[in-house]
């Protein structure tokens, strides 16, 4: 398959810059920018006039519920969401049911993935101890033999400081990447609400910042102690911006992602107990939100993820303390990227590397940037079609979104994945 | 507030009665002058009236209660309402049919108010939001979010021993982080221009920004009463000692418990409120209530004709009138 796209600006993550260029693309490779290679002979051409090229998207947490939680979604279902939104990559955490401590979980993944087409791309990320247990090891090396690309706990605790040390101190041994979410269970308790004004007056169970920045000091120290090149996932608070900013400086191994929502969402959309704004961490305040974005300029914070938790209606339908954590997150992932341009916080191709070519670095991915050899993932999005986001239009499964209602620009027309048209629109 | 207004109907009377948050001082005072108007008949040897005739009401407790439901349960008998008391704590959900299951299998009996008392924070907007139209929700207590019949039995209380609320100072005492009574009274006064509203409490047992609510924080409970009019004692559960909040009963009452001699703190016709049940010897000495300055047996026979007042008035308006006929 050779494929020639057209008089389209591509988004160049590496120089910060966008240029109009045409791409020739061959055997799931770029195989010319600008002009044709000798001999290139396009069986298909696409025509991305007025549209920009990027790398596909990267969502570096987003939780497929499979194996395990069918009700909710499967790798179907959001593979088919991702590639319709621009996601060519996923890692998804290991905390599925069974949770990905063997390499029969990593299989399974993998060959349900191909059952479904290969939509998308799928790495999972291997669990750190075995059941996510917190207290033994799970076997790491046969994990990253049959291609976790990291080791996380997830959201579970570990059984002491000494367990994880050790889980760091291992995965360090092997060059493995560590993915640590900060979240102090007992201070997290039973909160569902960030403490502030907000709760206090809702009467929510509160979630201290504590419960974010007391894990993060511990963990940024075990990464001065280990040496484990570390990844902190899904930050909410705006001091967690300060503390990665001070390790950085350190010089300490460590790079950082948050959750798309927390640079929109405030604890103050929480409004009458919406249950679809019940997201752990919590989303925090208006001070928060400004730290996040300006973490997210200046390269603090490295990547932005969908944190894409999709649940059946029935997660939701409760009281809020009782309703399920979690957004859906891939239909709203780049639609939401794209506004962070418009309100100035960043500029298109910095934006497009947080979502690209800083993940696919971090995680050690190919794809991620535009360039002869490279992989041919790709998107081609159409920057001006407004539309109003609306639930039941969602490709995800989990239709629980946050967004209901905004008015988004910019849509994907294409998605090319190994130099194949995945999605067309 | 977006939303406060599921409440009101397009008229702006009651239709739900969720929150004290989100209602006006209008109606806050009808409610007041119409459980007045309901105190000669709970005097009367034959205690009813036809108001709910034919109406069902249906209590549904998740959380155990004792005063609270059988005062609901008397007021809605002296309207003249069929009634239905379920303690679903123990029952339903328990063998996993969810929340609207229970709501809905409910409705399909015909109930045309709820009375509803829930663990979580929300729980009444939730089921207010899910019932059919037509059918009433009243909060009876949702998690730690809000209590607005106990609240507003209390500004009965206030206002028939005080008559004004704007030259009031009042003081709240006691587990503010956890308790529902204290939110609604809070905003109930604040509703009411009440000159001075104090929280006094261990730091502990305050939620953050408790001043956002509009209230003075006091952590010392003899300043704090200083010259008050009004002290409204709250429970302490004994649960709190166990989740390290507080360090013994002793030590709280040593320095949060009213006795005799703190009462002196306060104006000399200050009342004594509490919504019970109270802890004797943890929040307050047995013989300040039982004092002469202790109005909280009051505040019980208060409550029926407060919430006899909230069901009328709910009913008076479209809310039922169109449940009929549906």
């Amino acid at each position: 398959m050779s494929l020639h796209i057209k008089n389209g600006l591509v988004v160049d993550v590496t120089a910060s810059t966008t240029q109009q260029a045409d791409l020739f693309l061959a055997d799931g490779k770029i195989a010319g920018m600008g002009s044709a290679p000798a001999g290139f002979k396009a069986e298909q051409t696409i025509d991305a006039s007025e549209r920009w090229i990027m790398p596909g998207l990267i969502d570096c947490q987003a939780r497929l519920r499979d194996p395990g939680e069918p009700e909710k979604a499967n790798i179907e279902s959001e593979t088919e969401a991702a590639i319709k939104n621009g996601i060519t990559t996923l890692c998804v955490p290991p905390d599925t049911q069974p949770p990905i401590d063997n390499s029969a979980t990593v299989e399974l993944i993998h060959h349900r993935n191909e059952m479904f087409g290969h939509q998308a791309h799928i790495y999972p990320i291997g669990a750190i101890t075995r059941g996510l247990g917190g207290e033994q090891l799970s076997n790491m090396a046969s994990l990253r033999d049959n291609g976790c690309i990291a080791f996380s706990n997830a959201r579970h605790k570990f059984a002491s400081n000494l367990v994880q040390r050790r889980a760091m101190d291992y995965a360090a041994g092997q060059q493995s990447l560590v993915i640590i979410q900060p979240l102090d269970q007992d201070l997290l308790g039973n909160g569902c609400a960030h403490e502030g004004a907000i709760a206090t007056r809702l009467g929510l169970p509160a979630i201290p910042e504590a419960a974010e920045t007391a894990a993060l000091a511990k963990d940024i120290e075990l990464v001065a102690q280990t040496g484990a090149r570390t990844h902190f996932g899904q930050l909410s608070c705006a001091r967690s911006v300060d503390m990665i900013r001070r390790a950085k400086a350190k010089g300490l191994p460590i790079t950082a992602d948050c959750a798309i929502h927390q640079l929109f969402l405030t604890d103050h959309d929480i409004g009458n107990f919406d249950s679809n704004m019940l997201t752990i961490p919590p989303l925090r305040s208006q001070y928060d939100r400004d730290a996040l974005r300006e973490g997210v300029a200046d390269g603090t914070i490295d990547c932005l993820c969908s944190d894409h938790q999709p649940h059946e209606v029935d997660a939701k339908l409760k009281p809020f303390p009782s309703a399920e954590a979690g957004i859906s997150g891939l239909d709203t992932l780049l639609p939401l990227a794209l506004r962070l341009i418009e309100e100035g916080v960043l500029p298109l191709a910095d934006l497009i590397a947080r979502l690209t070519l800083n993940p696919a670095t971090i995680m050690g991915l190919p794809g991620g940037r535009i360039g002869i050899g490279e992989i041919a993932d790709l998107i081609i999005v159409d920057p001006e079609p407004h539309w109003i986001c609306n639930a039941t239009d969602f490709i995800s499964k989990g239709k629980n979104t946050a967004f209901a209602g905004w008015d988004f620009r910019g849509r994907v027309t294409h998605t090319l994945v190994d130099g194949r048209v995945a999605y067309q629109a | 507030m977006s939303g406060n207004n599921i409440q009101l109907d397009d008229n702006g009377k009651l239709r739900h009665f969720l929150s004290i948050e989100g209602l006006n001082q209008e109606i806050l005072n009808e409610i007041l002058d119409t459980a007045e108007s309901f105190t000669s008949v709970t005097d009367r040897t034959i205690k009813k009236v036809p108001i709910l005739r034919g109406k069902t009401v249906a209590n549904l407790f998740f959380e155990a209660s004792t005063r609270t439901r059988s005062t609901f349960e008397l007021a809605a008998q002296r309207l003249s309402a069929d009634i239905l008391s379920l303690n679903v704590d123990t029952s339903a959900t328990l063998k996993g049919e969810s929340l609207l299951d229970t709501l809905q299998n409910l409705e399909a009996m015909q109930i045309d108010m709820f009375v509803i008392r829930h663990q979580d924070s929300g729980s009444a907007y939730f089921f207010a939001q899910h019932v059919r139209p037509g059918v009433s929700v009243l909060n009876a207590g949702d998690g730690q979010h809000e209590h607005p019949t106990q609240a507003m039995l209390d500004m009965y209380t206030i206002r028939h021993y005080k008559q004004d609320f704007s030259g009031l100072r009042v003081a709240i005492v006691g587990d503010i982080l956890h308790s529902r009574v204290a939110r609604s009274q809070i905003h109930a006064l604040n509703l009411f221009n009440t000159a001075e509203i104090r929280v006094i409490a261990p730091r502990t047992l305050l939620p953050v920004d408790t001043e956002s609510l509009g209230v003075t924080v006091y952590e010392d409970l003899e300043k704090g009463l200083d010259g008050v009019d009004v002290i409204i004692m709250l429970r302490l559960q004994r649960e709190r000692m166990r989740g390290a909040l507080l360090p013994s009963e002793k030590e709280y009452f040593r320095k949060f418990g009213l006795s005799q001699e703190r009462l002196q703190r306060a104006k000399p016709d200050a009342i004594v409120m509490h919504p019970g049940p109270a802890n004797r010897g943890v929040e307050i000495e047995s013989s300040v209530m039982d004092g002469a300055q202790s109005v909280i047996l009051q505040q019980v026979s208060f409550g029926i004709s407060v919430r006899m007042a909230v069901m009328s008035m709910i009913v008076g308006q479209s809310g039922l009138q169109s449940g009929v006929d549906a």
